[in-house]
């Protein structure tokens, strides 16, 4: 039986969470961004532009949950009762984005602006608690006996309230090259004026995240910093720091799309590092992936699901970015003016 | 008692999320059928009605369905916040079947949605009635696996248990576990007579006020002709369900039946119990009215068969049968209702007044939310019937429950509260608001094409709803 399931699986649903940040990041980043953009039609057209996807991107979480049940039962049982506060509160925001959302465009005129704070108010409480779970994920739950033994409120800490505002930064620097790429003319140089501090915020993040784990953990330093590790890592900082340029330097050049895939990759890169920190640790700082796992039973028959049917929603996933590709201008119909 | 009653507002915060979720997949499962059938009757027949139908019940859908969406999610991860003991223990068997939901039905509802509400002109009507099928395949697959998820807690098998959690060995067994085909053919079958009864219900709506159009008719005639077809098969599926049950969870049935041993001598049979008042206490079924024999009837197919009573089961292993009782009466009568409503239908249908019949209209018009109510009735008995057991016969509901505290609980199920009631209340007034408005004639050929800047464009379920609503509810 050469074939070690844990791994397989914890790969299989650190890219799941990796694709439900990098595509429900820029939704999400909309949503932040609203209050910079007060015009009735620029917020149409920015909501026409995640319109064709959101819904799937979604659902990504929704895989991350079921796949953490399938294959770490126990670490889902931890996390999710260890940081019940936050997570109620991101799944009420994701209720108020998604509603919101929808009812938007179908309210009666005078309506329109609750749901717009729904909007506002749903992705930016989303996001912060999604970065307060990951903050706290990193920072270590105490666990004794397959049970969590530390107190309701022990998010409540600088680190991980720190990690939400990083994340409202970097879902909002998501959304804003987002609509550069997707949009034109005053939309899209406002959030071309929005794009660049964004990106100096989202670095100022990263360096501090980067000296802030090392300084908690000397675990996570000696990972780091040790000889030849410190040679194998090296390509993460400098790549940041090169991609961190090309982005600036894009933004500057009017580029169209490269900012969107610039962010993307430094977001990738981010997550790469947050993995090699916390490797191979699923339930930070003492449980290790294969300590979590399941049976090999549930493992084994999830997997043969998983490794058959994500190609294929992969396929028809990038076939809906293709139906929906270009730019999406305002004012082409009367419907939503 | 501090313990006890976090216990109960974990089970009232489910409870509470879990009804409002079951609604709307109810529907989406139905409607996504029914949309099959109205784009397929308007390809092979070529008749506008049927189109202008599909396009009027599909704003509908995509309505109900975001609603489903964002409840669902909710449930994915309450497993986890709420159960979180259930969970680590039999996270090897639930955890795999969740993800096959997602991989399997999850994604491809939200792949192929987007096609069908949007796509009208944007791709051939083959491909797009393809994505319709799929889409209702999709409905259908993610019930398939949330049953015998479900199913697996009421009758589990299939596994072992080792160093105190399940370990799957044979998965034929876990998913088609003993009440699982039973569960699943009542589901569906249910979703789609819930469905059908909210279809006549907007029909007859429309009749009464005088907008007596082909397509209402049309409309009408379905829905009653899925009364007259699907709700005697319906009863026949629960009364194998409920014969299933009792050889699997005996003590669910006797608490069902307010049945608690000793009633009746032996040879006379069970009554069945039209009214009454199980006390839990007092071990007994006050104001008792009952008809002699028929219990024995139905639940054995005898004249003097009996069942165990809730008294052979010690207590702290019976379900609560005040509300069990009463659930499952509140089903089965809702259930006879749906038969005479077929009834009548077939009545004034032969006599041709079936588009005319006052009483017919109003009658269906009230029995709009019966499918539903039935459902969550259904629910309630299937589920409150299972405790104290969360994972029956393995693992109790108290053993399950995650370690919070009650101001914890309390906050959360007052916040699920409100934002519930504000949200799908608007979503629930706002999808009123578009059958009110019924179909419009020839609405297909109008469809402005798909695509970015255009106005349907758009792949999120709502977006296919077009109206803006004015002051007076009119578009």
């Amino acid at each position: 039986m050469g074939i070690d399931l844990p791994l397989l699986w914890a790969l299989i649903i650190g890219f799941g969470v990796m694709m439900y940040v990098l595509m429900d990041g820029f939704d999400l980043g909309i949503g932040i961004l609203y209050p910079f953009m007060p015009d009735k039609h620029h917020r149409d057209v920015a909501m026409n532009t995640v319109a064709p996807v959101w819904d799937g991107n979604e659902t990504w979480l929704v895989l991350g949950g079921a796949g953490l049940l399938a294959a770490f039962p126990l670490v889902y049982s931890v996390v999710l009762t260890a940081l019940y506060i936050p997570l109620m509160l991101m799944l009420l925001g994701l209720i108020f984005r998604g509603i919101a959302f929808e009812f938007r465009f179908k309210a009666r005129e005078r309506e329109r602006h609750i749901w717009d704070k729904a909007f506002i108010g749903g992705s930016f409480t989303a996001t912060f608690f999604q970065g307060v779970v990951l903050g706290a994920y990193i920072s270590g739950l105490p666990v004794r006996d397959g049970a969590y033994t530390g107190g309701p409120l022990d998010w409540f800490a600088p680190f991980p309230l720190f990690t939400g505002a990083a994340l409202v930064c970097a879902y909002a620097l998501l959304g804003s090259t987002w609509l550069i790429m997707k949009t034109e003319g005053a939309l899209q140089a406002r959030m071309v004026t929005l794009a660049r501090p964004l990106a100096w915020a989202l670095l100022a993040a990263i360096v501090t995240v980067s000296l802030w784990t090392p300084l908690r953990d000397p675990a996570i330093a000696e990972r780091w910093f040790r000889f030849p590790n410190l040679l194998w890592f090296s390509p993460v900082p400098l790549l940041v720091a090169a991609s961190m340029v090309a982005l600036l330097r894009a933004l500057r050049r009017g580029r169209q799309v490269a900012p969107f895939l610039l962010t993307l990759f430094l977001m990738g890169l981010g997550y790469a590092g947050l993995a090699i920190s916390g490797w191979p640790h699923i339930l930070p700082p003492d449980i290790d992936l294969w300590q979590a796992a399941a049976p090999p039973q549930s493992l084994g028959f999830a997997l043969v699901g998983a490794l058959f049917i994500i190609p294929v929603i992969l396929a028809y996933t990038a076939f809906a970015y293709y139906v929906f590709r270009g730019k999406v201008r305002p004012g082409d119909s009367g419907y939503h003016g | 008692m501090a313990e006890s009653l976090a216990l109960d507002l974990a089970r009232i915060q489910f409870g509470f999320t879990i009804s409002f979720h079951i609604i709307f997949p109810a529907i989406t499962i139905g409607l996504a059928s029914y949309l099959v059938v109205l784009e397929g009757l308007w390809l092979y027949t070529r008749r506008t009605l049927y189109r202008d139908l599909y396009h009027f019940w599909s704003k509908i859908f995509a309505v109900n369905f975001g609603m489903g969406v964002v409840s669902g999610l909710v449930m994915a991860y309450q497993f986890g916040t709420n159960w979180s003991f259930f969970s680590e223990f039999a996270g090897g068997v639930t955890g795999p079947l969740l993800a096959y939901e997602v991989l399997t039905a999850f994604f491809l509802e939200a792949g192929f949605l987007g096609v069908m509400l949007f796509g009208w002109n944007r791709v051939g009507p083959g491909l797009h009635f393809f994505s319709t099928v799929v889409v209702a395949v999709g409905t259908l697959i993610s019930t398939f696996w949330i049953l015998a998820s479900n199913s697996w807690m009421q009758t589990p098998q299939g596994f072992e248990i080792i160093d105190g959690r399940v370990v799957p060995t044979d998965w034929l067994a876990v998913i088609f576990n003993p009440s699982f085909p039973y569960r699943l053919a009542h589901m569906s079958v249910a979703a789609f007579l819930a469905t059908a009864l909210f279809v006549g219900a907007s029909a007859a709506w429309h009749l009464l006020r005088g907008r007596d159009q082909p397509a209402i008719r049309t409309m009408f005639s379905m829905a009653m002709w899925m009364m007259v077809v699907v709700a005697p098969v319906q009863v026949l599926i629960g009364d194998l369900h409920g014969l299933n049950t009792l050889k699997h969870q005996p003590a669910k049935v006797a608490a069902m039946e307010g049945h608690w041993g000793g009633e009746t001598a032996p040879g006379e049979g069970l009554p069945l119990l039209l009214f009454g008042w199980p006390d839990m206490a007092a071990e007994t079924t006050h104001l008792a009215v009952g008809v002699p024999r028929l219990g024995s009837l139905i639940l054995t197919h005898s004249w003097d068969g009996t069942i165990p009573g809730l008294k052979e089961f010690p207590a702290r292993d019976r379900p609560n049968a005040t509300v069990v009782f009463w659930s499952f009466r509140v089903m089965v009568g809702l259930g006879l209702l749906m038969l005479l409503l077929g009834a009548l239908s077939l009545l004034q249908r032969w006599r041709g007044r079936l588009y005319r019949s006052r009483g017919l209209l109003r009658f269906a018009l009230a029995m709009g939310p019966a499918g539903l109510v039935a459902i969550l009735a259904g629910w309630y008995t299937t589920e409150i019937g299972r405790q104290p057991w969360v994972v029956y016969g393995l693992m109790r509901t108290s053993e399950a429950v995650s370690p919070h505290a009650t101001g914890t609980l309390a906050l959360s199920l007052g916040l699920f509260v409100v934002v519930y009631l504000f949200v799908f209340g608007a979503g629930v007034a706002y999808m009123l608001r578009l059958v009110r408005k019924g179909p419009v004639n020839d609405e297909g050929r109008e469809e402005g094409d798909g695509g970015p800047g255009h106005q349907r464009h758009a792949m999120r379920p709502l977006s296919a709803v077009r109206e803006t609503f004015d002051d007076d509810g009119r578009v």
